[in-house]
């Protein structure tokens, strides 16, 4: 009878294990299976537009979402939007005509490489100005120190007492 | 004191100037999430496109020339625009600009009956299913509101809900003073 109990408690527990197992795979499938059907499943005809086509709707941004590019994004507006890529790929146009096509309709702001205007020309030169400021910065500095040098080498007092 | 400017004075230039920077930006934060549009000023973009109460019948933005009107962009699936028709009505009783609807990614019938349920303020809606002719215009989410001059430019856009304030603000004031007089 104890044992007989004892063998009821034993196959519970190993069904118990076997369940974690099974949802474990489960899990372990889910998760996989997300990263297989990621949001976008277009495939173009060769490999060569099919680059073209990634790259370009990761450098496009999703107007509705704004912090997502238009490839990962589930929104309606940037499945349409991926769909005027592929139509345009597919016709032939170009990579510029593909991101003209954009800028006309949603401005700079839909190009997340933004592309060189009056408009924009202040995100390109920022960094370089601002290099050149820290530059200048730190020249004066090291001059000023460098000129110090020449003071600190004379003897002291106490030396030439000696 | 000279050696004092000349130690202090290219620091708090830059500070002021970081200021000014983080002012405007905090200043223009409320529209942060708008983009603005560049359509502005330019020609409205050309569609032709089927009626919903008609699908024999054809609207084109070659037959909307020679007056203005209001395009509204809009959806049975869209929150907001529910919230939206009760001004759009409005606008549609003070006749001073028509309406023109365009119905986007929606299903025929079901915009049908949200128009029957909740009254009509178009003069005529397009049926835009695939929803390119709202990329062409820079929609990007509904309700959208533009307001084109008779020669057929673009004005001005409302991003969202067009509210009594959009409307007193910047589109009657946009309006030819005789068209705002008739009320």
């Amino acid at each position: 009878m104890k044992r007989a109990i004892t063998g009821m408690a034993c196959a519970r527990r190993h069904a118990g294990r076997r369940r974690l197992v099974t949802w474990l795979i489960a899990l372990a499938g889910v998760l996989i299976g997300a990263a297989a059907y990621a949001i976008d499943p277009t495939e173009m005809p060769d490999p060569v537009l099919q680059q073209r086509y990634l790259a370009l709707t990761h450098e496009l941004r999703c107007v509705q979402c704004q912090n997502e590019a238009i490839a990962d994004s589930p929104a309606g507006i940037a499945s349409d939007l991926r769909r005027e890529v592929r139509d345009m790929l597919l016709a032939g146009k170009s990579d510029d005509d593909v991101r003209n096509f954009m800028l006309a309709r949603y401005g700079d702001f839909v190009l997340f490489r933004p592309r060189w205007a009056m408009k924009t020309a202040w995100l390109w030169l920022a960094p370089g100005v601002l290099l050149a400021i820290g530059a200048v910065v730190a020249w004066r500095i090291v001059r000023a120190r460098t000129a110090l040098v020449p003071l600190d080498n004379e003897p002291l007092e106490e030396d030439l007492r000696r | 004191m000279n050696r004092f400017i000349n130690r202090f004075a290219l620091p708090i230039a830059l500070f002021g100037l970081l200021v000014v920077v983080l002012a405007i930006g905090i200043k223009h934060s409320p529209d942060k999430g708008i983009i603005a549009s560049p359509l502005i000023g330019k020609p409205a973009p050309q569609f032709s496109l089927p009626s919903l109460t008609d699908a024999s019948r054809t609207i084109s933005t070659a037959s909307l020339r020679g007056r203005w009107y209001l395009l509204n962009v809009w959806g049975s699936w869209c929150g907001t625009c529910r919230e939206e028709h009760r001004m759009l009505l409005e606008v549609r009783q003070s006749g001073l600009v028509p309406v023109i609807g365009l119905d986007w990614k929606d299903d025929d019938a079901q915009a049908r009956s949200w128009l029957a349920q909740l009254g009509d303020p178009y003069e005529v809606v397009a049926v835009d299913r695939d929803g390119r002719t709202a990329i062409d215009w820079g929609v990007y989410a509904a309700p959208e509101s533009f307001l084109v001059n008779p020669q057929g430019i673009v004005v001005y856009k409302c991003m969202g809900e067009l509210t009594p304030e959009v409307w007193a603000k910047e589109i009657l004031p946009r309006l030819p003073k005789q068209q705002t007089a008739k009320s």
